[in-house]
């Protein structure tokens, strides 16, 4: 019954052994113990659970772990810089308090990454409405608005 | 001290470890040899269980144990905790039922836990929960507090007449009719004030560990109050409390949801006590609408006498509350608690209201943001703007004309709050400001080009925060001069850490960095409640207050007789000696306390020191909304546009973190007025609401730019000035919405629009409003 997935997460090769229905979000959690990612729901819609597949932002809860054999996967714990510097989204996400409880807040930050990458400098109503797949209870979302736009305009700024 | 003191925008202290996936909510904890659990669930909302045979999931792969009533009955575990106190209208005491965490011969809810099986995977006990065949013989149910105490109403409980409760009664009941009878206009109007769930981020969880060679259990779970939590949970397992322990991590969010000793507390306990094992239970997303309390569910025949010159003369509320099918301590106190908040920030001499507590089989109740504030705060506040419309006042100016003046401070009202200070006046002023209430009727119009319905609405919120109770905080020095602070109270999400390092950085000039902040574990904390109920600010930060004043007492004793002078001064983390230029930091003077030749003869050793701050008195926080809102007049889709906030919290800790608290706050009330329901089918009882897909929640496109302003008006209820936070936003959103939905829509004739106001529901409202005026 077991398949043997292999994958790259967060710049390191793993494998492990999985059942066929196991979720990526599972074997990320469960099997290597990265309890970053986090799961909100089970229909798809809170993006607690949201990484980066070949770069590009994926809900883990949605993708079994053998769809993701052979890619690279980065988690929130794979965002900060290798000395440990937190990444500008992660640095915006707490000077404009975007985050209370922070369950929601690896996803979060790993779609407000994606945001920045594909809409370098969108404004607050495309961010808005690009968060549509992220839900958050605490914040009412102003400080999550603001500080993908913040850490966009910085993250723009190094590409550059 | 410096960027870090009482008042600055610090940036969270817990914020880089959350950033980095470094939080511990209880499922990312993992303990060898590890169970897991699941719980099978009454599909039914009334049934009596006819059977129940577990035998095909004993046998199931991976299955260590399945439990039902009959395993609970004879464990030793008694009922879980039952709320008391409250009496019925004949002054009989009110209906408490047994609570055992598994259902015995009936069902009474959609969700009722039936039987709870034990295995080695999740997918393993899930699996075998399917294999449980209960044989129900289905009742009838009722669901709705407006049904659920009429005659003939279905029983929830056989000998609990009419599904009563209890009632609760406040306020003058014979000047209240005095003034009615004298009344020139009299405003009346059925609220009804929908159920709605916390929905948390992070749905509730727990791990059970019976240490049977110890004889000791410990609960890792997500709650509010861990020393209440642990004091309940004893009295259920018949043990004193030092025979258990009760640890909280990170708590993903609960806005009073996940206070309670809920069910399946109990469950892993158990299980954990039949395997020899640690049981771990997580709730789904989709379960947690089944298996969670909710809140909020009441319905409000509310009635306002005015004099001609709209002068408030008396307040007159009949409310039903829906108890859901059990009780716990809290699940009951947003019926009566908070029933202050509808005497709102007015003059009205005269106020009764009279609450019936019902029964009914939906889900247990408890206190979800607000707890009573909101719902008493949308009554008084609608009923406000109707009497504005009646009497063709504005509302702003109908609401001033109320207001109690800061020179009758302090000012009893006619029900229970007792208002220490405020200056609502001028809160109202700085709001109409913001917002340019003055350009509003310019605004509207623009507006009705683009074939938009633009609408305005205010509300004057007051609330009670910090109940009287009490607080422990705790601060221990380590040898080599840095601190750990310790307090009852349990962040779930508001920035206690951050807070209460800026208290102690601030007092002792020791730097954050070297303050470890330590909570939620009842092995560690010494004395204390928790968090709830906006208190934490008052009476835990308090607290830290008293015991890092009686370290700076004892260091400045020990540093004047190191420094071999009378009297020392302390500021900025320095003693510094009157007579000569010597000075010592309060680092060097800990680790100088530890060795006995650095204190005065019969002085214990070392600086730690524990406060056990408590507060005969709660605050009032209050505040102003305004809404302005568009209403497209072919979808009735709702857009807000403005939304502007003047708050009197009192002192300011933190601006960063209380505007975090209150923009939050609105999300919530906003999501309330605007999407969120929790329905039921009244025939059947089923939860039609029982996932994300079905069940809206408040995405970040529905709101703008929220603009927060501070009002300041300490109070001396507490050491630090502070009135609570944690739910003005939610209080004072409801109403203030709900004004502006109906402004927008004043000039079709609409009185008042229902919560949640979908653009289905507008659009209906609409298109009646045509028809009626064709």
């Amino acid at each position: 019954m077991d398949i043997e997935v292999k994958m790259t997460v967060n710049g390191k090769a793993v494998s492990g052994k999985v059942e066929a229905r196991t979720l990526l979000v599972q074997f990320i959690r469960e099997h290597l113990r990265m309890t970053g990612t986090h799961v909100g729901c089970d229909t798809t819609q809170c993006g607690c659970c949201v990484v980066h597949v070949d770069g590009v932002a994926m809900k883990s809860c949605t993708m079994l772990a053998v769809q993701a054999e052979g890619k690279a996967i980065t988690t929130i714990e794979g965002l900060a810089g290798p000395d440990g510097e937190l990444h500008p989204m992660q640095q915006a996400f707490r000077d404009h308090h975007g985050l209370q409880c922070g369950f929601c807040t690896p996803g979060m930050v790993m779609m407000g990454v994606d945001i920045a990458n594909r809409l370098p400098g969108a404004d607050e109503k495309t961010v808005r409405h690009q968060l549509e797949g992220n839900i958050c209870r605490c914040t009412g979302y102003q400080g999550i608005v603001e500080a993908i736009m913040d850490a966009s305009a910085v993250m723009n700024a190094a590409r550059s | 001290m410096g960027e870090f003191a009482i008042g600055q925008p610090v940036t969270r202290f817990e914020d880089p470890r959350l950033l980095r996936g470094g939080g511990r909510y209880v499922d990312d904890l993992a303990i060898p040899g590890m169970l897991f659990g699941q719980v099978l669930r009454s599909p039914h909302a009334h049934a009596k269980i006819k059977s129940i045979d577990i035998s095909r999931a004993k046998a199931a792969p991976g299955v260590a144990a399945v439990l039902v009533n009959e395993d609970w009955a004879t464990s030793g575990f008694g009922d879980l905790p039952r709320a008391e106190g409250k009496k019925k209208r004949d002054g009989s005491p009110m209906y408490r039922p047994h609570f055992p965490a598994l259902a015995k011969d009936k069902v009474r809810y959609v969700g009722d836990p039936v039987a709870f099986v034990v295995a080695e995977t999740v997918e393993q006990a899930q699996d075998a929960a399917e294999l449980i065949d209960v044989d129900y013989e289905i009742l009838p149910c009722v669901t709705s507090v407006a049904l659920g105490s009429e005659p003939g109403a279905p029983l929830v409980w056989d000998d609990c007449e009419n599904n009563i409760c209890f009632v609760h009664l406040e306020g003058n009941k014979e000047k209240t009719e005095e003034a009615f009878a004298k009344a020139d206009h009299i405003i009346k109007k059925r609220f009804v004030i929908t159920r709605v769930t916390a929905a948390t981020m992070e749905t509730r969880g727990s791990i059970g560990h019976y240490d049977k060679a110890a004889d000791r259990y410990t609960i890792y779970t997500t709650l509010q109050r861990a020393l209440n939590f642990r004091e309940e949970l004893a009295e259920t397992l018949n043990i004193p409390e030092s025979r258990l322990r009760v640890v909280a991590g990170d708590i993903g969010g609960s806005f009073g949801m996940k206070s309670g000793v809920f069910n399946e507390v109990g469950l892993v306990l158990l299980g954990s006590k039949v395997t020899g094992r640690p049981v771990k239970w997580v709730c789904t997303r989709s379960e947690s609408f089944i298996a969670d309390a909710h809140g909020r569910d009441n319905v409000s025949d509310a009635e306002m006498a005015l004099d001609k010159n709209g002068m408030f003369m008396g307040l007159r509320v009949r409310n039903l509350v829906n108890m859901g099918a059990y009780t716990q301590p809290g699940t009951d106190a947003g019926a009566f608690s908070n029933l202050g908040t509808l005497a709102g920030v007015y003059l009205t001499p005269a106020i009764h209201v009279d609450v019936t507590a019902v029964y009914t089989n939906t889900n247990i109740m408890r206190p979800f943001r607000g707890n009573g504030r909101p719902e008493a705060a949308f009554v008084i506040e609608r009923l406000v703007d109707l009497a504005a419309d009646e009497l063709g006042i504005d509302p702003a100016e109908i609401r001033r004309r109320n207001m109690i003046p800061p020179e009758k401070m302090p000012f009893q009202t006619g029900l229970s709050f007792n208002l220490d200070c405020g200056e609502f006046e001028q809160v109202l002023d700085q709001s109409l400001e913001m917002v340019d209430y003055k350009g509003f009727e310019a605004r509207r119009a623009e507006a009705r080009k683009r074939g938009k319905l633009r609408g305005i609405g205010m509300s004057y919120t007051i609330e009670k925060a910090a109940a009287p109770g009490y607080e422990g905080a705790e601060v221990r020095f380590d040898r080599t001069g840095s601190v750990t602070v310790l307090t009852g109270a349990v962040t779930q999400g508001q920035g206690h850490e951050t807070v209460f390092k800026q208290i102690v950085s601030d007092t002792l000039g020791i730097h954050p960095d070297e303050i470890h902040y330590l909570q939620g574990d009842t092995d560690q904390v010494f004395f204390g409640e928790g968090t709830g109920g906006s208190r934490t600010a008052a009476l835990g930060g308090s607290a830290v207050t008293v015991a890092t004043g009686k370290v700076v007492d004892k260091a400045k004793k020990i540093a004047a007789h190191m420094m071999g002078v009378d009297e020392v001064d302390f500021a900025e983390g320095v003693f510094t000696a009157r007579e000569t230029n010597r000075t010592l930091s309060m680092k060097e003077v800990a680790r100088a306390a530890m060795s006995p030749k650095n204190i005065p003869q019969g002085m214990e050793l070392g600086l730690n020191a524990t406060a056990a701050y408590h507060t005969t008195k709660q605050n009032y926080p209050n505040g102003c909304h305004i809404v302005e809102l568009e209403i497209d007049e072919d979808t009735g889709q709702v857009e807000m546009d403005r939304y502007v906030v003047v708050d009197d919290v009192g002192t300011v800790l933190n601006p960063l973190l209380l505007k975090g608290q209150i923009i939050g706050g609105i999300s919530q009330g906003v999501g309330q007025m605007l999407m969120e329901h929790i329905r039921f089918d009244p025939q059947d009882g089923q939860n039609l609401t029982g996932s994300f897909m079905d069940y809206a929640m408040p995405h970040a496109e529905i709101f703008p730019h929220i603009d927060i302003k501070s009002h300041s008006v300490p109070t001396k209820t507490n050491i630090l000035g502070v009135k609570g936070a944690g739910e003005a936003g939610c209080v004072g959103a409801l109403p203030a919405v709900a004004n502006a939905l109906v402004d927008a829509l004043s000039h079709l004739g609409v009185k008042h629009v229902e919560m949640p106001a979908t653009p289905e529901r507008v659009w209906r409202i609409m298109q009646e409003a045509k028809a009626g005026r064709a």
